[in-house]
């Protein structure tokens, strides 16, 4: 009669810390905990000597302190007077304008020329090629350059506005380009509902959210009686009038004026002025961003398999049609992620704003203040923060929409 | 039936009928720019468009630079020239030359090294770029980096052969001991590699650089396209090896290596690079030993890597996972250890598939080496904004100095770009 017995219980012994693979990656694991803790020991020691050889210490109070220094572009009230926290929130300010705008004129670069790259005219389709190409391989430091050289070099003085028979003229006696930036009309209320110009311009956004709410309804009540119809009521004059009427009776009432730029003394004063190192970088940006935006558009197109163009053509649609509800809810999800990387890049790559003197935060923080207060570690580690913070905000918003025109598996 | 029967057939091709050409409108040139140009209406009017846009480019550079001038000295001397013609001031670029390529400190008379130096690149290079080049000639890469540092830098030639005689030796140790162990082989490498260098330098007498055959050259002295040129080059492959690892390490099942790995990488690919260029210039000199003196080269070349090594490792795990999942089954059922399946199996195979993304990693990287300028450092786009457009002669030449570096750019990244498609078509042998 046999009985079973547990096989041996094995013993923990020291040697199963090298030669057992159960065991051994504790000791890689111990081995890289310490290796880390003293290199870590190791910077932190050297950091602490020298800034005692240096008489220096870390702090953020100089965040408080007067900037004394003045910054041109500005989105909020800023002068030298304001501390350098004031500063590298105009900086902060400033970046996501610049990264915004880019944005949105990288994409509409990028799909315009993806899409005439696969236009079956031959020499559009080699223009756009040429385009790609030669914005990809030339380093986007030189495109902010060249554009800011024409900003400033090309472009006519103010003075040369002047006189019986100028040299320069405005476009249609409303925008003026000139070596100091464009200007062009400001709306602005002359009896407006409040006394802060932003909450009017609020308002006037609240009514456009307002129409977009009643133009989702009134789409869902059409394809509520297509279902039960068959038939889809034509909701073109509704949506009209829906978004056009609102918005144009507040602005009657609230009397929108433009206030055009005018040559006054030495330079223009009236309307927005945009500064040529905003409009050097914003442009620069597109361009350059556009031609990789303009490949990924063109490889998710041609992603989607010709079956497709086909089968919904021998359903009877028409190509406008095609495009819309076949090819392109199916390129997109291909195009979205390459394009969130993009975007990403537009934002890391405005800190080159610094080249042409664009005050973003990199300018600002990174730079002047840099300088001034001499606290090189505090500046570059906010500026780091600053610059993760965005990075992970952009890819989580865009995430959440990549998401939602994913393909839905059941 | 019956009456066809009856009636003859009143004619019947006895012959075939000799091909005629074809209608004039549907060949040649005219086919082709009716169906390429011309198809449609819209067609028709984008094609006009474009000819319009080629026309006023083409009407404004041909003449500018048909008319450019190469030997003035000034740019007064070049507009008293032309005369209000449109006409380029490419003199600039031929008075400027070595400005332009070497830096403005580097010295005159030794600009043979770096020429040389970038000729033994290209030969370096060769056997790793195509494969069908003999094997032995990997023997002079590695030689390579130790001839390009005392070919740039100059001074002694003793510390490049003590650097190579101490990788040498570590090579020879991790081949002994890297068959019992590969743990074994690689600390012990690290130890007799430091051993090596720690002994040769004792060896180097003081003041050997000053008699030395080259003159030694100082890191600040260099600059122009060549510094573009050596970071790229030097960083890209830096960050190949170590974005290797981050990789292995991000995919590694211990937690604490992955988690450093991936909040390394996640981090460096969050900042842009010019924070980390800050923290090259201002900050990094804080955590190095109080009398170490690292220079800025040296200091910016790490943060580069660092840099694209994060880049390349994202790159580098997209191929490990394109992986199919048998492979890493197969190397393990074949009784490999991780060193081993790693080396023979799976990173073979992952790197072949990311070649295309590493390249454009480098691309990427080539083209950020023009952000230097912004820490004061004076390579090719630092010397147009700096020295050159600063100086009385040429203040105000803007395009051709512009247009010149973007030139040299394009052909580089260019090039680079086309060897990479030819790669992954060369590579393609495919899983079919």
């Amino acid at each position: 009669m046999s009985t079973l017995t547990d096989p041996p219980q094995e013993q923990f012994r020291l040697s199963m810390l090298v030669n057992d693979t159960r065991y051994r990656s504790l000791t890689f694991q111990a081995i890289a905990a310490l290796v880390l803790a003293l290199a870590i020991w190791y910077l932190g020691n050297n950091l602490i000597q020298n800034l005692r050889a240096a008489g220096l210490n870390i702090s953020y109070n100089f965040l408080g302190d007067r900037s004394g220094y003045d910054i041109a572009q500005r989105l909020v009230e800023y002068d030298s007077q304001s501390s350098h926290a004031r500063a590298a929130v105009v900086g902060i300010l400033n970046t996501l304008l610049v990264a915004f705008l880019a944005c949105i004129t990288a994409t509409i670069f990028g799909v315009i020329a993806g899409v005439l790259r696969l236009s079956n005219n031959w020499l559009v389709s080699k223009l756009m090629a040429v385009y790609v190409e030669i914005f990809r391989n030339i380093p986007v430091l030189i495109w902010i350059i060249i554009i800011f050289t024409i900003m400033t070099a090309v472009m006519p003085g103010p003075r040369e506005f002047r006189g019986a028979d100028p040299s320069a003229s405005m476009v249609f006696d409303l925008f003026a380009f000139t070596n100091r930036g464009v200007y062009t009309p400001m709306p602005l209320f002359a009896n407006g509902l409040f006394a802060s110009a932003a909450l009017n311009w609020l308002l006037v956004l609240a009514v456009l959210v307002g129409s977009f709410f009643v133009m989702r309804k009134v789409n869902a009540n059409a394809t509520q009686k297509q279902e039960e119809t068959g038939i889809r009521p034509n909701t073109l004059y509704i949506g009209l009038a829906v978004w056009i009427i609102p918005v144009v009776v507040l602005m009657l009432i609230m009397g929108l004026t433009w206030e055009v730029p005018e040559l006054k003394g030495f330079n223009f004063k009236g309307g927005i002025k945009i500064g040529g190192p905003l409009i050097a970088l914003w442009f620069a940006l597109s361009i350059y961003t556009g031609a990789f935006i303009a490949e990924n558009v063109r490889a998710g197109i041609q992603a989607i398999s010709k079956g497709q163009t086909e089968a919904a053509a021998a359903l009877g649609m028409r190509p406008g049609r095609i495009m819309n509800l076949v090819v392109l809810p199916q390129a997109l999800r291909v195009i979205i992620p390459p394009l969130i990387s993009n975007f990403l890049n537009i934002t890391k790559n405005s800190s080159l704003a610094i080249a042409v003197g664009y005050a973003d935060i990199t300018a600002t923080l990174g730079g002047v203040t840099l300088n001034q207060t001499g606290r090189a570690i505090e500046c570059v580690l906010l500026l780091m923060l600053f610059y993760l913070t965005a990075s992970l905000l952009i890819s989580m918003v865009m995430n959440v929409y990549n998401s939602s025109v994913k393909l839905k598996e059941r | 039936m019956s009456d066809k029967q009856n009636n003859p057939i009143a004619f019947v091709a006895d012959g075939v009928i000799p091909e005629s050409p074809p209608p004039a409108r549907d060949t040649g040139a005219y086919k082709w720019v009716r169906e390429n140009l011309f198809s449609s209406v819209p067609n028709s009017i984008l094609t006009l468009f474009a000819l319009a846009l080629l026309y006023s480019l083409l009407s404004n550079t041909v003449p500018w630079m048909w008319n450019g001038i190469w030997t003035t000295s000034s740019l007064a001397e070049c507009r008293e020239i032309l005369q209000g013609k449109s006409g380029a001031c490419f003199s600039v670029l031929s008075e400027r030359w070595n400005q332009l390529l070497y830096g403005f400190k580097y010295p005159g008379d030794q600009y043979w090294r770096p020429n040389l130096a970038l000729v033994l690149l290209l030969v370096a290079l060769a056997p790793v770029l195509f494969f069908d080049l003999p094997r032995k000639l990997l023997a002079f890469t590695v030689v390579y980096p130790f001839l390009a540092f005392w070919l740039i830098w100059g001074g002694t030639i003793m510390v490049p052969i003590v650097a190579l005689v101490g990788f040498a030796v570590a090579a020879v140790v991790f081949q002994k001991l890297g068959k019992g162990s590969f743990a074994a082989g690689f600390f012990g490498a690290i130890v007799a590699a430091l051993v090596i260098w720690k002994v040769g330098g004792m060896l180097i007498p003081e003041g050997a650089s000053e008699s030395a055959m080259l003159s030694p050259v100082p890191s600040r002295d260099l600059g122009g396209f060549m510094l573009n040129m050596m970071l790229g080059v030097t960083c890209v492959s830096l960050s190949v090896p170590l974005g290797i690892a981050l990789a292995l390490g991000r995919q590694s099942s211990m937690p604490l290596i992955k988690w450093i790995c991936v909040v390394f990488i996640e981090f460096v690919r969050g900042v842009p690079l010019i924070t980390l260029l800050f923290v090259a210039s201002v900050m990094l000199s804080y955590f190095f030993p109080p009398d170490a003196t690292v220079d800025l080269f040296l200091r910016v070349v790490i943060m580069i890597t660092l840099f694209s090594a994060a880049y390349i490792a994202e790159v580098i795990r997209g191929g490990l996972a394109a992986l199919p999942k048998g492979q890493y089954e197969a190397a393990d059922s074949l009784g490999l250890d991780y060193p081993q399946a790693m080396r023979l199996i799976i990173l073979p195979q992952a790197l072949k598939i990311s070649i295309p993304g590493i390249v454009n990693v480098a691309v990427g990287l080539f083209k950020d080496t023009t952000l230097v300028s912004v820490i004061s450092m004076f390579d090719m786009v630092g010397m147009i904004r700096g020295p050159i457009l600063a100086s009385t002669e040429w203040n105000g030449v803007y395009w051709e100095l512009l247009g010149f570096a973007a030139a040299l750019f394009f052909v580089v990244c260019y090039g680079i770009s086309q060897y990479s498609q030819w790669l992954e078509r060369r590579l393609a042998t495919g899983h079919r």
